[in-house]
């Protein structure tokens, strides 16, 4: 071989710059690729994104409604991101937010009416409850029969959505209504409004800030992560791992029900049919761009939140509102691709001399002394 | 009663044949070591394609090819997402997944629910069809169905008796010693992953072309997953996921057809039976109290690394 071989050599250490950057260049990447299907469907991607921008993050109305439409995406975010710390797939957020909604809705529509402050939290842990039953039958068969959660999760999605269909196009539907919606809830439990954001997003930033603290300064933490990364490990150890595999999932699902929490008494006060509308696979991506950090998730719904709130006005542009989905599976694709230049370099070798001459600014020393051992043994060689 | 068995068996096997192509390409695919979670979505693109193609050349032959080629691409993608760039299948196969069902929603916006000209029809086999009751139900078909008499044979050969077979059931058993030997384990991933993606997409455009003859977003409604679970309900053998498919396909013919006689149920009961089907057929086939020693081929999921090796 007399030319030059582009190799791929692996990296030891990630520097904190290059993981946070990595990212963001793969992003913009994503949306550049994404451009060529909008042009393939006949349409002008820059003014389509700068419209997107403009609208829903650079003035304040629209940014107030990016962070609503972000609301349940965080909690979907939060319930995939505890779940994937385990090496859980659970992609049923979705159908456990609509049994979080279906459960508080039972209880804001024919409960017990009780005073205010105490009957949003009644309402709030029978949303939590909703998700969590529904998470835990998948859950049990994980745990105690290896039935693979990823496949029941999804399963279970088409039955809750389709029982959700059933109530609000039976039972629960308003009357003189022709879709599929039940009544307001009463105003009670609406949660208040706070210069037009709503209040679930105090509730968010807080159990955020609570399952870092749990997954970071705890025990049952620490043992998530031995689990996740070594099961065998975990097992030998004496760590309780279908226990674990019970709580973890039983509390991503208490994330996912409250997710319909928030959207039933924040933002549109009924339940109604195709509540979730895709928040849960959303909430796959937003765990998966950020990395599985609770705070991280916060601020990346934000941006699918805007996404989302934008899809309305790129419509009015004749651009399919599907965009918005499109556009979150090439980010994903795009950070999955990126994430290979996390782990290895691209180098440069000349075939005939041994030595590397390829750009090395990383903090990783390895290949260097690697070369220099080369070099000395060539010498020896010669000498 | 006669009359109605042999309809509900015909359109059990018009359902199964759907979801047929997709379950034995995910076999062809899990069995070389690769799991492939985006099957619904590249379905969707697959029904998509289809479509819009006779939409605009009302030419099937057309249609199919298109078909097969958005198959390849994106294939070939997710082989060299998986492959070459290593990355998490399970990740990557959602990624697919959702990437998919919003590009097809998004290009495929312009003709929903318009209806096509042109759909495969039914052709009836001479002599065969005029058999009552079986020719009624195997013979009195379309395209698809015949071509899937003739898929199911050959994959089944294939994969017991060829030596690419053996080749195949080695990959995602034991990469490593593939490798050893001096094949290709990177381009025999390609091939096979491009060939599920393309077998999926037909899956699609059976949906989009010849169980109905219009495009709506989200047509396949949980079919992919249906075909996901089958691979592991069939044991990653071609002749379990035939039986498979037949049963979830009576399943969910007899939940639309029983709305007509038992009008007292809500329609979306029977909507849940398919799902609720294929969680306890994975149950039964893959729960840990089995006695017998699981089939999935052992390096499934994992990628394969040669420095790790």
């Amino acid at each position: 071989m007399k030319k030059g071989t582009l190799r791929f050599e692996k990296k030891q250490t990630v520097s904190l710059r290059r993981k946070i950057l990595n990212p963001v260049v793969f992003i913009l990447l994503g949306f550049v690729f994404s451009s060529i299907f909008i042009i393939a469907n006949g349409f002008q991607p820059i003014p389509v994104f700068a419209k997107m921008i403009s609208y829903s993050l650079l003035n304040t109305k629209g940014l107030i409604g990016s962070i609503n439409a972000a609301l349940p995406l965080m909690f979907c975010g939060l319930s995939v991101a505890i779940a994937f710390k385990m090496n859980l797939n659970n992609i049923g957020a979705e159908g456990q937010f609509a049994m979080g909604a279906i459960f508080g809705g039972a209880f804001a529509l024919y409960g017990p009416s009780l005073s205010a402050p105490l009957s949003s939290v009644v309402m709030f842990f029978l949303c939590a409850l909703g998700g969590c039953l529904w998470a835990l039958l998948a859950a049990a068969l994980k745990a105690f029969w290896k039935v693979n959660e990823t496949i029941v999760t999804l399963m279970l999605n088409y039955i809750a959505l389709l029982f959700l269909d059933y109530l609000c196009y039976g039972p629960w539907m308003a009357p003189k209504q022709t879709t599929a919606m039940t009544v307001k809830i009463p105003e009670s439990l609406f949660l208040p409004v706070i210069n037009g954001t709503s209040s679930g997003l105090i509730l968010a930033i807080l159990v955020a800030v609570l399952l870092y603290l749990f997954l970071k300064y705890t025990a049952a933490g620490y043992q998530i992560s031995v689990i996740k990364n070594s099961l065998s490990t975990a097992e030998y150890a004496g760590i309780p791992v279908k226990k674990f595999i019970l709580i973890v999932l039983a509390l991503s699902g208490a994330l996912a029900g409250i997710a319909g929490f928030v959207q039933v008494t924040g933002i549109v006060h009924r339940v109604q049919a195709q509540l979730p509308g895709g928040s849960g696979y959303t909430g796959i991506v937003i765990a998966y761009l950020s990395q599985c950090n609770p705070l991280a998730i916060i601020l990346v719904s934000v941006l699918f939140g805007a996404l989302q709130n934008s899809s309305s006005v790129v419509q009015i542009m004749g651009v399919p509102s599907q965009i918005v989905t499109m556009l979150q599976g090439t980010l994903m694709i795009s950070v999955i691709a990126g994430e290979f230049f996390n782990r290895y370099r691209i180098a440069f070798y000349k075939a005939e001399r041994n030595d590397y001459t390829s750009e090395r600014n990383d903090d990783n020393q390895e290949p260097k002394k690697r070369n220099d051992d080369n070099q000395e043994s060539k010498k020896g060689a010669v000498q | 009663m006669i009359p109605f068995i042999t309809s509900i068996c015909a359109a059990a096997i018009v359902y199964a044949v759907s979801i047929l192509y997709a379950a034995i390409g995910e076999i062809f695919s899990q069995r070389a070591g690769i799991m492939n979670l985006g099957i619904e979505g590249i379905m969707l693109m697959g029904a998509m394609t289809g479509f819009v193609t006779v939409y605009h050349t009302e030419n099937l032959l057309f249609a199919l090819l298109s078909t097969i080629i958005v198959g390849l691409v994106l294939g070939l993608a997710f082989a060299f997402l998986t492959v070459t760039l290593q990355a998490d299948q399970t990740v990557c196969g959602m990624a697919f997944l959702i990437f998919c069902s919003g590009l097809s929603g998004f290009l495929g916006k312009s003709v929903t629910g318009i209806a096509s000209a042109v759909k495969f029809q039914q052709i009836d086999i001479p002599v065969l069809s005029s058999i009552p009751v079986i020719g009624e139900i195997f013979f009195q078909q379309d395209f698809f169905v015949y071509l899937m008499y003739l898929v199911i044979p050959l994959s089944i050969f294939y994969i017991y008796k060829t030596k690419a077979g053996l080749m195949l059931r080695a990959l995602g058993e034991n990469p490593a010693s593939l490798d050893q030997a001096g094949i290709n384990v990177f381009a025999m991933r390609y091939g096979y992953i491009m060939f599920a993606c393309a077998m999926t997409t037909i899956s699609g455009a059976c949906i989009s072309l010849s169980y109905t003859n219009f495009w709506n977003e989200g047509m396949t409604g949980g079919k992919g997953w249906i075909a996901f679970s089958l691979v592991a309900f069939s044991r990653w053998n071609p002749a379990y996921a035939v039986l498979g498919a037949l049963l979830f396909g009576g399943i969910s013919i007899l939940g639309m057809n029983m709305q007509v006689y038992l009008p007292g149920i809500p329609s979306q009961f029977y909507g849940m039976l398919p799902y609720a089907a294929t969680i306890i057929a994975l149950i039964i086939t893959t729960g840990s109290f089995r006695k017998k020693h699981s089939e999935e081929p052992a390096a499934l999921c994992q990628k394969y690394d040669r420095e790790d090796r």
